[in-house]
């Protein structure tokens, strides 16, 4: 029975017949078929639920986030010498460098979504383990900047005691919650890459195994979209935090 | 599909409460129907938790001098109560009780979109209640459900971030929820099932699920950034470190103000079905009721600074909040005028689930006219922070919202378990909880006319008539709650069968037998009428109620 | 089914627009342009946002439903912002009341 009120998506043309063999699922391959849950229709119907689904979550962290960024501009509205000369503390090599080092996982997160679409299961494998070395990387050198700031007395509320004069305008305490800032937005953002180098480790696993083909690759494209949006956070993450502190 | 009433006992047909036996088939069930249950028995439990406090917190007001608590017990009760009820009952009661129940029946579909998700929810749900529960046996939290800063965040000693986890995590069960709902209503309509042939408290959850999914990320982080200036003893909402106090404030009712029409709006769209039924007649101005469901939904996250009004906020700023919280009303209205519109001419029956909608419409209504008097900044600043603000609340939570839930689990309640309840005693605990709450309320608006204020433990000997009428209200309203636990539970053993129809209503979830089977549906359905087509029903074969059959 | 492969020629331009936006906006935080770095800074990041979100989330090829969600997420991030800003930064608008008496005085001007 066709789902209504949208038709399934055919081709031009297409005789009568063949129309109701698709929209009773003999259309779509057996190895769609197996991955269909009970709940749903046919392998269509799933594949956009679940898309619809990862995009409503991911509003969810653009607000989530959006609190932050939020908070941050108002004390930068406020606060704009220590948020300033607070930036300038921070490695901009390191910020451009890990900001390179996401974009690049991001590439081959599509890469590895295309192959999935085209059927070629080594490539996949391969673009999801690069993509993990790429995320692996970037958090890396975010260990390091960190270790770095403990060093050097930056970090609030356990060690802060920073030995660099502060210019004028500038107070302790308004330094300390542009390191607020720094540290939470950054550890946040971290979280959500290791949560997302997890689900990779899941889906190389199951790619391994064979479960994605031409016909089904859904989760591989909605673990796509997160791992897009967590690359879209750091976009805006390193100019707000690295670049706009008056470095010249 | 109708069930013969037959003389000799059968086989009792299989359906999702017989369908698998044993605890582990409850707490690893993916139906949606069971979720459901399970939430019903935990949000009872915190709903008398909550309670507990309240029934202190009264009893306590019967003297002046407030002779049953120290104060510093007292802020910790109606924090409690606050934080328990609003997000550990209010917030997920009809979406996640009867809104998990019915969002896959109504839709035609098996099951929600994510079934997984769906349990998972309930967990977290679970988790975060522990974690409340761990903060109130250990000692309690004293800063209000408002978790004000810079209290919260630098003096306060009491267990601030266990009850703050217990929230915050109570936001995750409240976003994937929401999630669920949208995708499903989105994506998984039967064929035929139209936008706008859908019942409208289909319209009402999915813009319930809107507000959760856009307004609770916000408070969640906002929880987060107190918990960590707990711990580090850093500045964010702490003035003495640079920090802005109303900053916390923006972030928490930036959520909080749409949270309470995430409270309110499925109350309203059990309402719109409970007036269909028990008018006999399709809603009037149905797209109006619609379209006002969606425009709550938009315009809640536009009026939050109308809780700021009196904390230091930009006058500019007062004033556009002032203007757009007058324009929220708006969309309320429309709705209960297209209700009334409902009733006028239709043939009415008052059994149990209509006292509850027929109460909602009055309470709700004095409610939201009250709300008017604080969206006016001039009289805000007399009334705010007075009991006149909590009337106007609980008339809108309680006198709406519980009323609307209770009213909904009433009609639902021969759908989800095949039984049917006493209408005596049902229609009598209704009068009752109505009278009470009355009783417990009402009185609040004088008293927070004539000044006294809310969250203290003492108050002026010349307030103690008013306080002791609203006591005696409130054991009234409590012994009316406990009246339905017991008529309920009696009725799951020793209530008569109901068919698949009793109430003779429109809806795809009637169409299936009582209790429904594991998948809804033998065959998906096709829908081919309008919502609420009581006029094309074929008058009842002539039976006195229960089995009328579909 | 019926989904829009992207090319992989299209990726790799996309990657190598961002790694370019990358050096331009960090190149940039070396130039003194007043209030406009911070401009600047923002324009080239909903740039790379917006490359991302069009080809690599493959947002150009789906469903308008698709694009009204991603359009109300920042709309409403958007309103967030701007009323708690508007709130921040007309507060000191009110003239102080002086003549209210010695109990009730303005707020301290905020410490810049």
């Amino acid at each position: 029975m066709p789902r209504w009120p949208r038709p399934p998506r055919l081709p031009e043309g297409m005789p009568v017949a063949e129309v109701t063999a698709v929209t009773h699922g003999q259309g779509s391959s057996q190895h769609a078929a197996q991955h269909v849950a009970h709940q749903f229709v046919d392998a269509d119907q799933q594949h956009e639920a679940g898309t619809l689904g990862m995009w409503i979550f991911l509003v969810t962290e653009i607000m989530f986030f959006g609190g932050l960024f939020a908070a941050y501009a108002i004390y930068r509205g406020l606060y704009l010498p220590a948020f300033e000369f607070g930036s300038r503390l921070l490695d901009i090599r390191l910020g451009t460098t890990n900001t390179a080092v996401l974009i690049a996982s991001s590439l081959t997160m599509a890469l590895a979504v295309h192959s999935a679409q085209t059927g070629k299961r080594k490539a996949l494998i391969a673009f999801l383990l690069l993509t993990m070395v790429f995320g692996a990387t970037f958090l890396g050198i975010k260990a390091h900047e960190y270790v770095h700031k403990w060093d050097d007395f930056l970090v609030p509320g356990l060690r802060f005691a920073p030995t660099e004069a502060l210019p004028a305008g500038v107070t302790l305490p308004n330094l300390q919650l542009f390191f607020c800032f720094y540290f939470f937005m950054t550890a946040l953002h971290a979280l959500h890459m290791i949560i997302g180098l997890g689900i990779m480790t899941v889906l190389v696993i199951q790619a391994r195994r064979g479960r994605f083909s031409a016909d089904y690759y859904a989760p591989i494209e909605i673990s796509g979209l997160y791992w897009h949006f967590v690359d879209i956070v750091w976009i805006f993450l390193f100019p707000l935090l690295y670049l706009i502190g008056g470095r010249y | 599909m109708s069930t013969a009433v037959a003389e000799v006992p059968v086989a009792t047909p299989v359906n999702y409460l017989n369908a698998k036996y044993g605890i582990r088939s409850w707490l690893l069930t993916t139906d949606h129907k069971r979720i459901a249950l399970l939430y019903l028995v935990s949000i009872t439990f915190m709903f008398f938790i909550g309670g507990a406090a309240a029934t202190l917190m009264r009893m306590h007001l019967i003297t002046p001098g407030g002779a049953l608590v120290q104060p510093e017990t007292y802020n910790k009760l109606f924090s409690i109560h606050g934080i328990v009820m609003v997000f550990f009952f209010m917030i997920p009661s009809i979406p996640a009780v009867l809104g998990n129940f019915l969002v896959p029946m109504m839709v035609g579909a098996k099951d929600l979109a994510f079934p997984r998700i769906n349990l998972l929810s309930w967990y977290i749900y679970v988790v975060g209640a522990l974690f409340t529960l761990y903060a109130i046996l250990a000692g309690g939290v004293d800063t209000g459900w408002t978790f004000y800063t810079p209290y919260s965040s630098t003096y306060a000693n009491s267990h601030v971030i266990a009850a703050a986890l217990g929230v915050f995590v109570s936001g995750f069960s409240s976003i994937l929820t929401g999630l669920n709902f949208i995708v499903t209503i989105h994506k998984m309509r039967a064929p035929g099932l139209t936008w706008f042939r859908m019942p409208l408290f289909l319209w009402a959850i999915y813009a319930t699920s809107i507000i959760m999914v856009l307004g609770t990320p916000v408070v969640a982080i906002t929880i987060v950034l107190v918990a960590l200036e707990r711990l580090l003893h850093v500045g964010i909402f702490d003035p003495k470190l640079g920090g802005d106090p109303l900053l916390f404030q923006h972030l928490f009712w930036f959520y909080s103000h749409p949270a309470v029409y995430i409270m309110v709006l499925p109350g309203m769209g059990v309402v719109s079905e409970l007036i269909a039924c028990f008018s006999r007649k399709r809603i009037f101005g149905y797209s109006f009721v619609a379209f006002s469901s969606l425009a709550i939904a938009v315009i809640s996250f536009l009026v939050w600074g109308h809780h700021m009004f009196v904390t230091g906020q930009s006058i500019y700023a007062g004033l556009i909040f002032s203007l757009l919280s007058f324009l929220v009303a708006i969309p309320s209205a429309i709705k209960v005028f297209n209700w009334t519109a409902t009733l006028y001419k239709g043939s009415i029956s008052y059994q149990a689930p209509m006292l509850y909608a027929l109460g909602f419409i009055g309470l709700f209504t004095m409610g939201g006219l009250t709300g008017l008097f604080l969206a006016s900044l001039a009289t805000d600043v007399h009334l705010n922070g007075t009991y006149f603000i909590v009337a106007h609340f609980h008339y809108i939570m309680v006198g709406g919202t519980v009323m609307a839930y209770m009213g909904g689990l009433h009609f639902w309640w021969p759908k989800i378990t095949g039984r049917m309840y006493s209408d005596a005693w049902a229609r009598f605990a209704a009068l009752l909880i109505f009278v009470g709450f009355n009783l417990t309320f009402f009185p609040q608006f004088m008293l927070g006319y004539l000044g006294m204020p809310r969250r203290y433990a003492t108050y002026p000997a010349e307030f103690q008539v008013l306080n002791v009428m609203s006591s005696a209200g409130a054991s009234i309203l409590g012994i009316g709650y406990l009246i339905p636990l017991v008529y309920f539970i009696y009725s799951m053993r020793y209530g008569p069968i109901a068919g698949p129809n009793p109430w003779r209503a429109t809806g795809l979830e009637w169409q299936t037998p009582s209790p429904p089977p594991t998948e809804n549906f033998e065959e998906t359905p096709v829908v081919t009428e309008e919502a609420y087509a009581y006029a094309q029903m074929a008058p009842p074969a002539a039976v006195a109620g229960g089995n009328a059959g579909g | 089914m019926s989904q829009h492969i992207v090319p992989v020629k299209t990726y790799v331009a996309v990657f190598l627009a961002l790694l370019c936006l990358t050096a331009l906006t960090a190149g940039v935080a070396f130039i003194n342009l007043g209030a406009m770095n911070t401009v600047v800074a923002l324009v080239i990041a909903v740039t790379k946002m917006l490359l991302v979100i069009l080809i690599f989330m493959h947002v150009k090829y789906s469903s308008r439903l698709t694009k009204i969600v991603i359009v109300a997420a920042f709309f409403w991030l958007g309103l967030l912002l701007t009323f708690t800003l508007t709130d921040v930064f007309t507060r000191h608008w009110t003239p102080s009341p002086s003549d209210w008496g010695p109990s009730i005085s303005a707020p301290a001007p905020r410490e810049k």
